[in-house]
């Protein structure tokens, strides 16, 4: 198989886009990608100070990667879940990237450690309050990313959700007629009320797969092994069906997502409309001022009932 | 050939020579969730290998997200998440 665009020796075949691609040529396609997510989406300018969510895995490292080569000013948190072995290693792979070749473009790396805060991991926190590892997860992180862009000054964060991650959502939320969530779908959310950053999915024209490879390509080296709390996730199972159809129909996961996005975007000014329903029910949480739609944010409840648990 | 596997980390011998899909194929794998290595390059599925080659074949897929939180909370009817992005 040959390099559509340069006709030398290809490394990756991408059905999806008919074509085949070698190591420099394929690096083009995914800063191509990202550059076209970044300006259709109005996602950020070279001008703004972004926070990337780096876990150690492929596609945020890989993300805070592109970010810096495309020339955009953008720095990573990394929150430390207290997972055992696998948050050593995810820790340690996003330490050495940081001094490797974040620190080169002048780049910082910001750390939270869940443990240090809530006095335990993700772990015995989730089951402190009885609730689901994942949900736990995405609620510390979620107030932690944006406590750090707030306090320190970034006007965008960005994650590392890619097309499969986005796809796999969209069949969950359609499959249980979740409606409520389809409004905050898309790759680019404002910051609709004071104490909320933008937040921005940079990867949502890319695959799983065709990110895993840009890291190997460019020796990014990431953790390959899975979230042990993510084991038998429902996500994981979304994202098995739909690579099976993908392989058997190339395209299906890039036009149920963007075909969603296309039929959303005729659908209302999403913007202005998520920014005004945001303002018309968030205020600042009691405790620790962070924007939410009750009195109290869930992470101060959550961490409330874990103190309570543990006394 | 020895192919190094994933989820669990394991080593299969597989017999040579055969093309790179013929190999996922074989292992019932999905090419479109997995990498597929030789040495230190990566190849395309049409690539032959041979019982000398070293292969790694990589899962891609990582989960555990806002979904998956978005759905749990729905099937126990708590409330909805303040916002809607994670990390990954």
């Amino acid at each position: 198989m040959n390099c559509t665009k340069c006709k030398t020796k290809a490394v990756i075949g991408l059905p999806r886009h008919n074509a085949a691609f070698c190591k420099g040529c394929f690096n083009g396609f995914v800063h191509d990608q990202v550059t076209r997510a970044i300006k259709s989406e109005k996602m950020c300018g070279k001008e703004d100070r972004i926070l990337v969510a780096v876990s150690g895995g492929k596609d945020s490292l890989a993300l805070w990667d592109i970010l810096l080569k495309l020339g955009y000013r953008a720095d990573a948190l990394y929150v430390n879940l207290g997972i055992g072995t696998y948050s050593e290693q995810s820790h340690a792979k996003v330490t050495k990237f940081a001094e490797a070749v974040a620190a080169s473009h002048g780049a910082t790396l910001h750390l939270h450690t869940v443990e240090q805060e809530a006095g335990a991991g993700i772990k015995e926190l989730a089951q402190l309050i009885h609730r689901p590892t994942c949900s736990t997860c995405g609620t510390i992180k979620r107030y932690q990313f944006n406590r750090v862009a707030i306090e320190q000054h970034y006007n965008v964060m960005a994650t590392g959700h890619n097309l499969d991650d986005e796809a796999a959502r969209l069949l969950g939320n359609v499959l249980h007629w979740q409606e409520e969530y389809l409004d905050k779908q898309g790759p680019s959310l404002p910051a609709s009320v004071e104490g909320f950053a933008k937040k921005v999915k940079p990867l949502y024209r890319l695959s799983e797969r065709e990110l895993a490879a840009y890291a190997v390509l460019n020796q990014i080296d990431y953790i390959v092994e899975e979230c042990p709390m993510a084991k038998g996730s429902k996500m994981l199972q979304y994202k098995e069906v739909l690579n099976r159809l993908e392989t058997e129909s190339p395209g299906t996961k890039q036009m149920f997502y963007w075909g969603f996005l296309e039929k959303q975007s005729k659908k209302q000014p999403t913007a202005t409309t998520m920014t005004e329903k945001d303002r018309a029910v968030l205020h600042p949480c009691t405790s620790c001022s962070q924007p939410t739609t009750a009195e109290i944010c869930s992470y101060c409840k959550m961490m409330a009932r874990a103190s309570a648990a543990k006394s | 050939m020895q192919v190094q596997l994933s989820h669990p980390a394991r080593t299969v011998e597989v017999k040579g020579p055969k093309k790179v899909k013929e190999l996922l194929r074989e292992l019932n794998l999905v090419v479109e969730a997995h990498l597929v290595i030789k040495g230190d390059d990566l190849v395309t599925e049409d690539e032959m290998l041979y019982d000398v080659d070293q292969i790694e074949v990589r899962p891609v897929i990582s989960g555990g997200n806002q979904a998956e939180a978005e759905v749990e909370a729905k099937a126990e009817q708590k409330p909805p998440t303040d916002s809607s992005s994670t990390l990954t």
